[in-house]
């Protein structure tokens, strides 16, 4: 009964509404003095506060190359990184960040309807200008991501040098394929697989939750393996921080070749002298560098055909090309049943050949951004073989400084930086 | 530090020359992407557009906080104001009553009062509200759609990429300026 007395209702009242397209019930006018209430809306966070951000942003990066390089501070440094965790962690939960913001520079590149916000071009920029100026001081103690990695290395393993030059590679694949998938609006991979949100905001999936969990377990036997072995963020100051003006130095004076600072390292990032060669080693090394160089144009183009290929794949995670597939698959009598993808679409009533036509130009740029990709990855594996195959002279332990993260861990360590006190006397 | 303080080289001078030059080049690149617009780009923050919204449900759990940051709103100038609120009562209620078994509101979030004869008010108590749209779908199909979802700015953290808009199946989610943060129906302002 109560059924049919709903069907009445729709009939009656609903239905012409909709056809007339106006609202089905007509608000009422009251007789009593009832006024309706005003909804409140709360503002979002005032943005003088985000510049605030970048001031704090500009002054911690400042104040880690102070530390770093003037002052030869650890301590300094390490509570530097506490203030960090604290203030860009748990207190703005991580976003912005200039890890991730790398995505919003490609979206706003591929997507020009997408204007990047000036915040968060700024927090892009800050390190990375930085870094021509004092190395990777943003690596010291800024970024949240590290200095949560920084405060829970305990016992440091010394990776090997080959496992070490492996991994190495993988933040230039991530950095590429970030840059894929936000170009294309796709998804922002640097912040959904993120390992370090679920701590600052003490939430997240099952997923999430294993990786940060993960990530902090072998962050304490291996120096910040997410810096090292992933970060996509690092590959730029990477290039840039052998540009710095000044550098890290671990000896003071005058090195005396005691290898302690090297031991110190946990990041594996203070290079050895070279030893005087032998003529034999040195034409092997000749001709293992001419094969790899006539490697790379090979590995180049092997890396886009597969990058072409497989750039159809890769463009189901745009959110477009994912529903279009699911309504093409329904509109076929392929699939039985709807997603809330294809439910969603259905709602609006936009026509089909819409949909598959935003979808194909979306496949279309994972096609060239797919050979992009692949290529990128052949070059980066290939260059790598070349640097490998290059010896360089050093006759003294030297802190690379692409790689150096300049924590300050090292300079207690040598000999030389205590000579003012007379350490070098008393030892004998 | 023992050394000799550094004298100043022409080296020196070329060197933060060149370095100041990358740095206003780099600037200049991501100035030209920030002003590609009409206006400057201000910072953005994330907004549901009720119109693109499919009430999927999804906004009560994707959210990075719990409960989450979508919440409902309710535009009263829209509101019929009905005896049968389909935001309020669940299909075929035993009575129309505020009775627990009747609410189609899994938190009882909404509170109904009499305003006059036929007229019943409906206030959304935001605390209790946890954003699963059960409400917004009802008065959405049946209703005038008065009842719709949107980020509460006081809750949200603003993600750099919003864990729900990933999972939205209706891609209603939007990046809309920070001065303007809500999507409201029929142009009312927030206040």
């Amino acid at each position: 009964m109560k059924r049919l007395h709903a069907l009445y209702y729709w009939l009656l009242l609903i239905l012409p509404s909709l056809v007339l397209g106006e609202e089905r019930f007509p608000p009422p006018e009251f007789e009593t003095d009832y006024s309706q209430p005003l909804a409140q809306h709360p503002a979002a966070r005032a943005e003088w506060l985000s510049y605030l951000d970048i001031a704090v942003l500009a002054a911690a990066l400042a104040l880690a190359g102070y530390l770093s390089l003037r002052r030869r501070s650890r301590r300094g440094l390490f509570a530097l990184a506490a203030f960090s965790i604290a203030y860009f962690g748990f207190f703005r939960q991580g976003c912005a960040c200039p890890v991730g913001s790398i995505q919003n520079v490609a979206l706003s590149v591929g997507r020009p309807e997408y204007a990047l916000p000036i915040v968060v071009a700024a927090f892009f920029l800050l390190p990375l200008v930085a870094a021509l100026f004092v190395g990777r001081a943003f690596c010291a103690g800024v970024c949240p991501l590290g200095a949560a990695q920084d405060v829970v290395l305990l016992k440091p393993l010394k990776v090997p040098a080959w496992l070490e030059h492996a991994l190495g590679v993988l933040p230039y694949i991530y950095l590429g394929a970030a840059m894929l998938f936000a170009a294309t609006g796709s998804a922002f991979l640097i912040c959904q697989y993120d390992p370090f949100i679920s701590l600052y905001r003490m939430s997240g999936t099952p997923l999430l939750l294993g990786i940060t969990a993960g990530m902090l377990a072998i962050g304490t036997v291996v120096g910040r393996p997410y810096c090292r072995f992933l970060c996509p963020y690092g590959v730029l100051l990477r290039w840039l921080a052998p540009l710095a003006r000044w550098r890290v130095s671990i000896a003071p004076r005058e090195c005396v070749q005691c290898h302690l600072c090297k031991d110190s390292c946990p990041f594996g990032a203070i290079r050895t002298p070279t030893l005087a060669e032998n003529p034999g080693g040195r034409r092997e090394g000749k001709s293992r560098l001419a094969l790899y160089l006539l490697l790379l144009p090979v590995l180049l183009a092997a890396g886009g055909a597969l990058g072409y290929l497989g750039g159809a794949a890769l463009s189901g995670q745009h959110a477009t090309v994912r529903q279009a597939n699911r309504v093409w698959l329904e509109a076929h009598g392929k699939v039985e049943g709807t997603t809330l993808e294809s439910e969603a679409f259905y709602r609006h009533g936009q026509p089909q050949e819409d949909l598959l036509l935003a979808a194909s130009a979306i496949r279309r740029q994972f096609n060239l951004g797919g050979l992009l990709l692949g290529a990128w990855i052949g070059l980066v594996i290939g260059l790598k073989l070349v640097f490998l195959a290059i010896r360089r002279r050093r006759t003294d332990y030297q802190a690379d400084p692409a790689a150096c993260l300049a924590c300050g861990r090292c300079y207690r360590f040598c000999p030389e930086e205590h000579a003012p006190a007379g350490v070098l006397e008393k030892i004998g | 530090m023992a050394k000799e303080p550094e004298k100043l080289t022409r080296r020196d001078i070329l060197g933060f020359g060149l370095r100041g030059l990358g740095a206003l080049a780099a600037a200049g690149g991501l100035g030209a992407l920030a002003l590609r617009g009409k206006a400057a780009a201000t910072e953005t923050v994330w907004q549901i557009d009720p119109d693109k919204c499919t009430q999927c449900e999804l906004c009560a759990t994707k959210c990075v906080i719990t409960p989450s940051a979508v919440k409902v709103v309710h535009a009263y100038a829209r509101c019929g104001y009905c005896e049968l609120c389909f935001g309020f009562f669940e299909d075929d209620p035993n009575n129309l009553d505020t009775a627990a078994e009747n609410q189609r509101c899994p938190t009882g979030a909404i509170k109904r009062s009499y305003v006059e004869d036929p007229y019943y008010e409906y206030v959304i108590d935001e605390p209790l509200c946890i954003g699963c749209a059960k409400c917004v779908k009802g008065c959405t199909e049946f209703g005038n759609g008065s009842l719709f979802l949107q980020v509460r700015h006081d809750r949200c953290v603003n993600c750099n990429q919003c864990a729900i808009a990933t999972a939205c199946p209706a891609q209603a989610f939007v990046r809309v300026p920070i001065d303007q943060p809500y999507l409201l129906k029929d142009g009312e302002q927030a206040g």
